[in-house]
């Protein structure tokens, strides 16, 4: 494992210590030493950040341009590039609504629309990127809506903090943000047990959970979605397969360069 | 059933997929997993390009570019750090199949990761997963925390000398750090925006090294060539587009899924294993792979889905993402949104893109409005013709293309979206003149407006 390279001297967070204290920084430490040039770990700090801050303050991009060497405004420039970067305080959970052409027409945009009035009111329905509640307190709930969100096969899908919920309808969705605003935690369809968005953030920088047990119930969490494996238990049930693959196929003799 | 009769699916990649806990490694050992890893450390690296050459593999990620030429092309020497960085960026509207394999059979992908490391000399593999991936990136660092224990990564590899760091990297949202170069720079910790080509990545990418950027069905398809050979793969596809390859099929039909089946199947035949069209309700327009490909209509139902069939009927093979849609859908509807979706991903590196989508999109909101006119077909196959092929990146390409098909199948329907307006017009009656809704009026002319 290479050394970690590109920090600036001495190493610590000075302007910015009382948010982002020595184990961030040890873990930020971690991060740049996965890659050959300490750059490259921006976009796992930027995550880093949020799993702190629940969105990207200045003062989480400074910490980012202190770790790295880099300047606020190189920082910045990444920061606001992507959409998975909240420039506000994201809620206890961010719900992500796909709104794309499929899913859309399959009912998309329609979930999204309630989710909006329900969230906000019928009359001032909640924005994209809103939150309802307070940031920071539990049930609070961001609402965006998301472009195709690789499950069309499940169509309408939305997200609760990056895990999928699947083959969603108007009353599913609101049920599900109904009971995240009680504080609960449904299981998704495919994905780990819900946790929060900060804690998400930090498995985006990278950082999977140190106890064994949790790591495993989190990866093992189910993903066998019946869509998913149609095709391949289609040709089960008709016994059609590819060719046998002849065992023992020699490579191809090259000449040695 | 006999061996010689060609089934409609050829499960290769999917077919563990059954398999409780089919993203474990003692379940992937079980089914010969790790197996072409083996037999290619003992072989030299030019014999397993050769062999996927001599497979005809080509890329999956949407260009169809040959994996073993692209290979090829890294150098032989070793001045420079030689990396390989996996596209898992799956974000083309549509595509839905990188994901689910990542999920259900991680260790196919490192296991093809190994072997293509090892052929390309290759010492750090990078994995780059769109950020909203959550739950793949979870199964991949847990596959290549198993496959370090095991062995099969780090240093020197079951004994072979050969070293392998790989590192699972998130993105962050953002579609066009699925175009390989902006990839590359988004890994870089920069803006994800294209870089001009040449020089190619075999010789200028990650950090100026020679690198190679393929998808992951690409490179989890690579442990059944080694183990299988190229008469194998040739045996399913066509002589130029050979093997098997997963066709996502979404939207309007009984039974959407992932369906693995030889390159140059038809939605015909797609649809027969689906169950049909949802309700019955008939197919009216569809994409072949992805929503960057030209649409087709009921007229293409045995168009055979591969490289030179799509590409000969007007479209392109792409993803093979399959998404249908029945009557009930508006086109231009259709093609608003994803027009809307260019628009919000345009990186805005260049003009034709970054304005021209700006100017596609509103036009269409206003023409699905009710408010558009006739002339605004033409002004939108104008904007059209300034960003198709004049855009620094593919993806000025990509965003033309439902409109342009769009409006070449289904004209009447974006005439009759303006009929509506023009006898109101003439008896007086002028639409409300208030803006779109989220337009920007004070900005510029569209491209190639008519004065
Ligand atoms: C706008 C745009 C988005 C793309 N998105 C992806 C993607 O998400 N995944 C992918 O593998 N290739 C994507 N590509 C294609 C890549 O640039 C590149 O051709 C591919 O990763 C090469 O891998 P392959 O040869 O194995 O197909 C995209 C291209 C463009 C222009
Ligand atoms: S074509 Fe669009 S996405 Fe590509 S470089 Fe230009 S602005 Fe960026
Ligand atoms: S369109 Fe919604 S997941 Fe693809």
């Amino acid at each position: 494992m290479s050394s970690p390279k590109g920090g600036p001297a001495g190493g610590g967070a000075p302007k910015t210590a009382t948010t982002f204290g020595e184990d961030t920084v040890a873990e930020a430490r971690e991060l740049i030493s996965r890659y050959p040039q300490s750059r490259s770990a921006l976009l796992p700090l930027l995550h880093l950040v949020q799993s702190v801050e629940g969105y990207v303050s200045q003062e989480g991009m400074t910490f980012c341009a202190e770790q790295l060497g880099l300047s606020e405004a190189e920082v910045a420039a990444v920061a606001t590039f992507y959409t998975m970067y909240k420039r506000r305080p994201c809620g206890e959970h961010l719900v992500s609504v796909c709104t794309n052409t499929l899913c859309a027409a399959m009912g998309g945009d329609a979930i999204y629309k309630r989710l909006q009035q329900h969230l906000g009111s019928e009359s001032a329905p909640l924005g994209h990127e809103d939150v309802a509640g307070t940031p920071g307190e539990s049930g609070s709930v961001m609402l965006e809506h998301a472009e195709c969100l690789a499950a069309c096969d499940l169509a309408p899908v939305l997200q609760v903090n990056y895990e999928y919920f699947d083959n969603q309808t108007e009353d599913s969705a609101v049920e599900l943000v109904d009971a995240l605003r009680r504080g609960d935690k449904p299981h998704p369809t495919r994905g780990a047990p819900l946790s929060d968005f900060k804690t998400v953030e930090r498995r985006l920088a990278g950082l999977l959970p140190e106890d064994d047990d949790e790591f495993w119930t989190d990866v093992d969490g189910p993903s066998q979605a019946v869509e998913t494996m149609r095709g391949a238990q289609l040709a089960a049930d008709r016994n059609w397969t590819a060719p046998a693959a002849p065992a023992d196929v020699p490579l191809p003799e090259v000449e040695a360069k | 059933m006999s061996t010689s009769e060609k089934a409609p699916l050829t499960p290769v990649l999917t077919k563990r997929w059954l398999s409780p806990q089919s993203w474990r490694l003692e379940t992937y050992e079980k089914l010969e997993g790790y197996t072409a890893m083996r037999k290619a450390l003992s072989a030299a690296p030019e014999q397993v390009i050769q062999m996927v050459k001599d497979a005809g593999l080509r890329g999956r990620g949407g260009a169809g570019f040959p994996a073993g030429v692209k290979w090829g092309f890294m150098p032989k020497d070793e001045e420079k750090p030689h990396y390989l960085v996996i596209n898992a960026d799956e974000g083309e509207p549509g595509t839905c199949k990188d994901i689910p394999l990542m999920m259900a059979d991680p260790h196919a992908l490192i296991e093809g990761c190994i072997i293509a490391a090892y052929a390309m000399r290759s010492h750090h593999c990078f994995i780059y997963v769109r950020g909203e991936a959550l739950h793949p990136m979870r199964r991949l660092h847990a596959a290549v925390r198993e496959a370090k224990q095991a062995g099969y990564l780090g240093h020197d590899i079951l004994g072979s000398g050969f070293d392998l760091e790989m590192t699972v990297h998130a993105g962050a949202g953002a579609y066009i750090c699925g175009e390989e170069t902006a990839l590359l720079d988004s890994l870089e910790g920069r803006r994800g925006q294209p870089r001009l080509k040449p020089p190619f990545p075999a010789a200028s990418g990650l950090y100026a090294a020679p690198t190679t950027v393929n998808n992951v069905e690409t490179i989890a398809t690579v442990p059944s060539i080694i183990n299988g050979g190229s008469d194998w793969f040739r045996a399913m596809g066509s002589e130029k587009s050979p093997g098997p390859k997963i066709y996502s099929v979404s939207g309007h039909v009984e039974r959407p899924g992932q369906y693995e089946a030889p390159l140059g199947t038809t939605l015909r035949e797609l649809l027969e294993m689906c169950g049909g069209m949802k309700d019955g309700i008939p197919l009216k327009f569809w994409t072949p792979g992805g929503s960057s490909t030209p649409l087709f209509t009921a007229d293409h139902l045995d168009v055979a889905l591969d490289f030179e069939g799509a590409a000969e009927a007007g479209s392109m093979l792409g993803t093979t993402a399959v998404q249908v849609f029945n009557e009930t859908v508006s086109v231009p509807w259709a093609v608003m949104k994803w027009t809307q979706f260019y628009e919000h991903e345009s990186c805005g590196k260049c003009t034709p893109c970054r304005e021209g989508t700006f100017w596609l999109a509103q036009v269409l909101e206003r023409m699905v409005d009710g408010r558009g006119s006739e002339e605004d077909i033409d002004t939108l196959l104008d904007v059209c013709d300034n960003i198709g092929g004049r855009s620094f990146c593919a993806l000025g390409d990509a965003a033309v293309s439902p409109i342009q098909s769009g409006i070449k199948y289904f004209r009447d329907e974006f005439l009759a979206l303006c009929e509506s307006n023009r006898p109101a017009r003439a008896a007086g009656t002028v639409a409300s003149p208030e803006p779109v809704p989220g337009s920007d009026s004070q900005a510029a002319q569209p491209v190639g407006a008519q004065a």
